[in-house]
């Protein structure tokens, strides 16, 4: 008989239904009931940096906006440090702006699908072996239908130099997946303004990440 | 569990085929919102290491209590009072401290306070339906709510959910951000939800029923329930790994 290893499995995932905003949003859901929901903002108003708008649709296999949708996103501040004690570096070398929490949490319109954050443009990330990340912020979406929750990673165009070297972007065999992941710097009443629609399946679908 | 603790390492990989898979035909809905493209498998970096934390400046104290967090001063929900508590730990066994655990659920009808139910079940005027805790030092924590009532939905015509409270975790890194949804022991619904029943290795369900607990309970007051919520675990880095640098 060989011995055990004594690790346990991981709870496993269930879709998060129709009903996620209760939860989650419940003032989407038609009811106030917390002092302050979370996730409503990004970068805080002290944060460094360009200040930017991401927005977008989850669009189906059938081409059709998918209106009930949670996406988070997690990203680190202008100068490429997240919001978390194990990024802080040695004495905590690294701090982030006061106020940036650096995680954000929006919800699809329920008639037209859009979803919109604002926040400031993060900076690149060292990465594994010493391969500096081009900016982007990670994105994870639940819904109805989606039994696993989905990672993928928002990339901007107008870092074309960064992203042709980030070592993400180049695990993908694919190179015409790659444009998937990159979103498209636009101009709105003098607002910078990031298009990134995710594509769940088919045409042009979306790379999603086991991460 | 390895004794060597001195440095963390990338997270366990994921066992996709312990969790459901994406496309499963029974559960409709996933039909068109599920890839058809493999995802691409990565080595952790510092994006999925890292993840948000949060205080308890972020949340009330008592917004672990569905009992009292909606209804009217003096009134009380419908349904059967119950406790939910459990431990998050790590597939090392080890707990997760201060993590952010909220849950959501329909009330003791089978109704969620949603606008965009349309269900018979009538609304209770004193349940909201959603509450949030963080867990202690030791990965604990506790709610208090109604058991919640199975319900109708468009899946195939006669499909019933099994009782469920939906439950959403953190962890410390991104990489382990689980939404799921526990069930309760004995529930004849389970075995016949096509939600459920896409996981494919029936021990893995059994790791969602949440088990009657008659210790936790009070007694003449409130039944108890336990469910424990595992989270991926990480290597210890027994030897470099270079996840950052040379």
């Amino acid at each position: 008989m060989v011995q055990k290893l004594n690790f346990l499995k991981e709870t496993p995932s269930q879709t998060a239904g129709p009903y996620v905003h209760i939860g989650l949003a419940p003032g989407a859901a038609g009811f106030e009931i917390y002092d302050q929901e979370l996730g409503h903002d990004i970068a805080g108003p002290n944060a460094a940096g360009e200040r930017i708008r991401v927005e977008g649709l989850v669009i189906d296999g059938i081409g059709s906006p998918v209106k009930d949708v949670l996406l988070e996103a997690w990203q680190a501040n202008a100068n490429g440090v997240y919001a978390h004690p194990e990024h802080a570096g040695p004495d905590h070398t690294h701090t982030v702006d006061e106020g940036f929490r650096g995680w954000g949490r929006v919800i699809t319109d329920f008639d037209s699908g859009e979803w919109a954050f604002d926040t400031v443009k993060p900076g690149p990330v060292m990465g594994r072996n010493g391969q500096m990340m081009a900016p982007h912020i990670n994105l994870w979406i639940v819904a109805r239908g989606i039994n696993v929750g989905l990672n993928t990673r928002i990339y901007f165009e107008d870092e074309a130099e960064a992203n042709t070297a980030d070592p993400i972007i180049n695990l993908i065999e694919w190179e015409k997946r790659r444009a998937t992941l990159i979103a498209k710097r636009d101009m709105r009443d003098g607002k910078v303004v990031y298009r990134f629609d995710i594509r769940l399946q088919g045409e042009d679908e979306t790379v999603f990440f086991d991460i | 569990m390895s004794k060597p603790t001195k440095s963390q390492g990338d997270f366990y990989q994921r066992d996709r085929r312990w969790h459901p898979p994406a496309l499963d035909r029974n559960y409709k809905t996933s039909v068109a919102r599920s890839p058809q493209f493999p995802l691409i498998s990565l080595e952790n970096t510092p994006s999925e290491i890292t993840g948000p934390t949060f205080g308890h400046n972020d949340i009330a104290a008592t917004d672990n209590d569905l009992l009292n967090n909606f209804a009217s001063p003096g009134e009380s929900p419908i349904g059967e009072r119950i406790i939910v508590h459990g431990r998050v730990l790590d597939e090392n066994a080890r707990p997760v401290p201060n993590t952010l655990v909220e849950i959501w659920q329909a009330n003791a009808s089978g109704r969620y306070r949603h606008k965009k139910d349309k269900y018979l079940g009538a609304i209770d005027p004193n349940f909201g339906g959603c509450g949030r805790t963080m867990t202690d030092e030791d990965g604990y924590y506790y709610f208090r709510t109604v058991k919640p009532g199975a319900y109708p939905w468009r899946n195939w015509v006669n499909d019933w959910r099994p009782a469920h409270i939906h439950v959403s975790v953190f962890g410390t890194g991104f990489a382990q951000r689980l939404i799921t949804q526990l069930y309760f022991e004995g529930d004849p619904l389970i075995a016949r939800c096509p939600i459920v029943q896409s996981i494919p290795d029936p021990e893995a369900v059994e790791q969602l029923v949440a088990r009657l607990d008659l210790n936790a309970t009070i007694p003449l007051d409130t039944i108890a329930y336990k469910f424990d919520i595992v989270l991926r675990g990480r290597r210890s880095t027994l030897f470099e790994n270079r996840l950052e640098g040379n």
